[in-house]
C-alpha cells in the first residue's frame, strides 16, 4: 500500500468514502495533508478534535476518525472554542472555507485570533462558495465572475492572514495544494504552536471559480499555483517594486508568514485566573 | 444546613447553576439578563468552571454547545435580541442533541422594544423560533426559589432527554428580590448526568437508543468514543444520510423522545383548583399577580382557582383539558398580546369560553386589574 493508503486506512474513518468533493477539488489534497501534519505530530485519535462549518470544505470533518463535528454556516469557531475551553487537552483542528470564514464567520475569526485561543484554523481557500454553485466570496479576486457577480466582482477582497495577524494570531501561514510537503509541514507546525495558528490553503475549485474565470481545468489551476505562489525566504529577498509588481500579478508569499511565541494562549490564562479566584484573589 | 438569603432572580439562577454542576458558561451581556453573566463571571471559576463573554450572541450559544460536546454542563442567558440572534444554533442543539440550557429574561419586544419592562413575548418564539420542525423543552419560574429550583431541573431535564431546555424567564421574575432559602452545601444535591455508553468504542452508535430508550448515550469528547456531529439529517451512526425515510424516522424519535415522556415533563401547579367553577392561567411574572387576585376574589365568594403552567413547552395539554373538564370558562392572563392562550383555546377546543386579559403596557398588572378581569370574564 501507498503511503496515503495507510493513511487512509489508519484516519479515515471505514466506509465513508469516497467523498462528495468533484474530481479536480482542492479539498482532498488539504484533508490528506492535515492527516499527514497529525500523523507527523504523532497525536493520538482520542486527543484529536476536527470542528468545521459549512461548505465543501467543512465536509472533511466527518470523513475523519477523530472527535468531529460539522456545524453552522460561519459558526465553527466559537464551537471549537467551547471545545478547547471544555476539554483544554484536546488538539482542536478547525477546518473551514473562504466563504465561512471570511464572510458569515468573520466576527468568531477576529476574536479567536485576539484571544489567542490554542486551535489550528485550516482555511480552504478556493475563492469561491463552491458547495452552493458558485457565488462570490469575500476573499474572490476582484474582476472575478460568479454566479452573483455576472457582471464580474467590484468588490476588493480581504488579505486573510494580514487580517487574522492583526487581529491577533500567533501563527501565520500560507499554503497551496500544489506545494504539498510544505503544506504539510506549515500545518504541523500550526499544530504545534501553543496559541491561535491559521493556514490559508489556496485551493482550486474547477468546476465553480475555474469554469467561470477560464482557468483551465484541474492541472491548469494548479500550475497558476505553482506560478503564483512565492517561498517567503524569495518573497522577502524582492524590493519594494518588485514586490508591488507581483502583488499586482496576483502573486502571494507561502510558507510561514509570522509566528510569536511570546503571547500568553488564552487556556492558560484561564486556568491561572481559576487558581486566582480560588484563592480568594 | 441551610441558609436564608434575600436574593435576585437572576443571582438564584446563577446559584441553580453552580448547584447542578454547570462548569461553563458562554454569553453576552444583555439587560434584563445581565446579572447572570456577571454573577457567573464571578462564581464559575470559584468552582472550577469556566465563563466567557462572547463576542456576540451566536458565539454565546456556540460555546456552551462546544463546551457541551466536550461533556461540560453549560449554560448561556439572554433576552429577546440575543434569542432570536440564537435561534439557528438552538436548531442545532435540537437536531444533535446536545444538552445545553438557555436562559431568556424576557423584556418587551420586538427589535430592542423597551428593555427594562417586563413582558412575555417570546412564548411562541420558545418553541417555534428556530427553522424546521423540532421538540425541546421549556420551563418558566414565578419566584426567586423557584428561579434556583428549576435551573437545577432545566439542567436535569437537558440531560436526561439531550435537548436544549429553555429557562423563560421575565424581568418581573429576574429583577425581583425575595427570600430563598439555600442549602450549605451544594455537594449534597444529586448531580444529573447524561447517559453514557456501555459497549465497546469500535461498536458505539452516537446516535443509537438501547432498549427502547429514544434517548442516545453521549460519549464527551476525548473519552475514547469517537463519533461525528452535524446538523445534517443523520442517522444512528451520526452520518449524514439524506433518503426521506431517514428524514421521517429522525423527526419521529426526536419528537417522540419529547412527547412520550410528557407525564415526566409537563409540570403545573394548581392553586385552589379543588372546587373551583373558574380558572385563570398564567405563568412566570404574570403568576404573581394570579395568587393574590384568586385570594381576593375567593374573600368575595367567587369560586375561583389559578392553574400555573410551570413547563411552556411541551404544551400542559392533558392538564388544560381536565380544568376544561371541570369549569365553566377559563381567563388566561400574560405580559404580551396573546400567545400561550392560542394554545389554550386549541386545546380547549370550545368546550368552555375562554378570555384573555392581555397585559402589555410595560407593567405586570395589579392584582386589582386582574380581579376586574376576572369578573368581567366570568359575566
Amino acid at each position: 500500500m501507498s503511503v496515503m493508503e495507510d493513511l487512509i486506512a489508519k484516519y479515515f474513518r471505514p466506509g465513508r468514502l469516497p467523498h462528495i468533493w468533484c474530481p479536480g477539488c482542492g479539498n482532498g489534497i488539504i484533508t490528506g495533508a492535515i492527516v499527514k501534519a497529525i500523523d507527523k505530530q504523532g497525536l493520538a485519535k482520542d486527543d484529536v478534535a476536527v470542528i468545521s462549518g459549512i461548505g465543501c470544505s467543512s465536509r472533511s470533518s466527518g470523513y475523519l476518525d477523530f472527535n468531529t463535528a460539522n456545524t453552522l454556516h460561519g459558526r465553527a469557531l466559537p464551537i471549537a472554542t467551547g471545545v478547547k475551553m471544555g476539554n483544554p487537552k484536546l488538539n482542536v483542528i478547525v477546518c473551514s472555507g473562504d466563504g465561512d470564514c471570511t464572510a458569515i464567520g468573520g466576527n468568531h475569526l477576529i476574536h479567536a485570533a485576539r484571544r489567542n485561543i490554542d486551535l489550528t484554523l485550516v482555511v480552504y481557500n478556493n475563492s469561491i462558495y463552491g458547495m452552493t454553485g458558485g457565488q462570490y466570496s469575500p476573499m474572490t479576486p476582484k474582476g472575478s465572475k460568479a454566479t452573483t457577480a455576472p457582471y464580474a466582482t467590484i468588490e476588493p477582497s480581504f488579505n486573510l492572514l494580514a487580517l487574522a495577524q492583526a487581529a491577533g494570531a500567533t501563527y501565520v501561514a500560507r499554503g497551496t495544494t500544489y506545494h504539498v510537503p510544505q503544506l504539510v509541514d506549515v500545518i504541523a507546525k500550526g499544530i504545534a504552536h501553543k496559541g491561535f495558528s491559521i493556514i490559508e490553503v489556496v485551493s482550486a475549485c474547477p468546476i465553480s471559480f475555474g469554469r467561470q474565470n477560464k482557468m483551465g481545468g484541474p492541472a491548469q489551476m494548479m500550475m497558476w499555483q505553482r506560478d503564483h505562489g512565492v517561498l517567503k525566504a524569495v518573497w522577502d529577498r524582492m524590493d519594494e517594486d518588485k514586490k508591488a509588481e507581483a502583488l499586482a500579478a496576483g502573486k502571494f508569499p507561502i510558507g510561514v508568514l509570522y509566528e510569536n511565541n511570546d503571547v500568553q494562549e488564552y487556556t492558560a490564562a484561564y486556568d491561572e485566573l481559576i487558581k486566582r479566584a480560588q484563592e480568594g484573589k | 444546613m441551610s441558609r436564608i438569603l434575600l436574593l435576585q432572580g437572576n443571582q438564584a439562577v446563577v446559584e441553580g447553576a453552580i448547584a447542578a454542576g454547570v462548569k461553563f458558561y458562554g454569553g453576552y451581556p444583555i439587560t434584563p439578563s445581565t446579572e447572570i453573566a456577571e454573577q457567573l463571571a464571578l462564581r464559575l471559576p470559584q468552582v472550577g468552571g469556566k465563563f466567557m463573554q462572547t463576542e456576540d450572541e451566536i458565539a454565546g450559544l456556540g460555546t456552551v454547545i462546544g463546551a457541551s460536546m466536550a461533556g461540560k454542563k453549560a449554560m448561556t442567558a439572554t433576552s429577546g435580541p440575543g434569542f432570536s440572534l440564537k435561534q439557528e444554533m438552538l436548531g442545532l442543539a435540537c437536531i444533535a442533541e446536545i444538552p445545553c440550557v438557555i436562559v431568556n429574561v424576557q423584556r418587551v419586544g420586538p427589535a430592542t422594544g423597551q428593555p427594562t419592562s417586563p413582558a412575555q413575548g417570546e412564548v411562541m418564539q420558545a418553541r417555534w423560533g428556530t427553522h424546521g420542525d423540532h421538540w425541546l423543552i421549556t420551563v418558566s419560574p414565578s419566584s426567586v426559589p423557584e428561579c434556583f429550583d428549576l435551573t437545577l431541573r432545566a439542567v436535569a431535564l437537558s440531560e436526561k432527554y439531550r435537548c436544549p431546555v429553555i429557562l423563560l424567564m421575565d424581568e418581573v421574575i429576574g429583577h425581583m428580590r425575595e427570600k430563598i432559602e439555600l442549602p450549605d452545601n451544594y455537594d449534597e444535591i444529586p448531580q444529573a448526568e447524561r447517559k453514557q455508553p456501555t459497549c465497546a468504542p469500535e461498536d458505539y452508535l452516537a446516535y443509537g437508543c438501547e432498549d427502547g430508550s429514544k434517548v442516545p448515550a453521549m460519549a464527551p469528547f476525548g473519552s475514547g468514543y469517537r463519533w461525528h456531529v452535524t446538523g445534517l439529517v443523520h442517522d444512528e451512526t451520526g452520518f449524514p444520510k439524506g433518503t426521506g425515510a431517514a428524514t421521517k424516522e429522525s423527526q419521529d424519535r426526536l419528537r417522540t423522545k419529547i412527547t412520550d415522556n410528557l407525564d415526566d415533563i409537563v409540570q403545573v401547579e394548581n392553586y385552589k383548583m379543588e372546587d373551583a367553577e373558574f380558572a385563570v392561567i398564567a405563568f412566570g411574572g404574570a403568576a404573581r399577580t394570579a395568587y393574590e387576585a384568586i385570594d381576593m376574589a375567593r374573600a368575595e365568594g367567587l369560586k375561583v382557582g389559578f392553574m400555573r403552567p410551570i413547563t411552556i413547552w411541551p404544551f400542559a395539554e392533558k392538564q388544560i383539558k381536565e380544568v376544561a373538564g371541570k369549569v365553566k370558562g377559563i381567563l388566561v392572563h400574560e405580559l404580551n398580546c396573546g400567545q400561550y392562550v392560542l394554545e389554550v383555546e386549541r386545546a380547549v377546543a370550545g368546550k368552555v369560553p375562554v378570555s384573555l386579559f392581555a397585559k402589555y403596557d410595560n407593567e405586570s398588572a395589579t392584582p386589582a386589574e386582574l380581579l376586574a378581569e376576572i369578573k368581567k370574564a366570568m359575566a
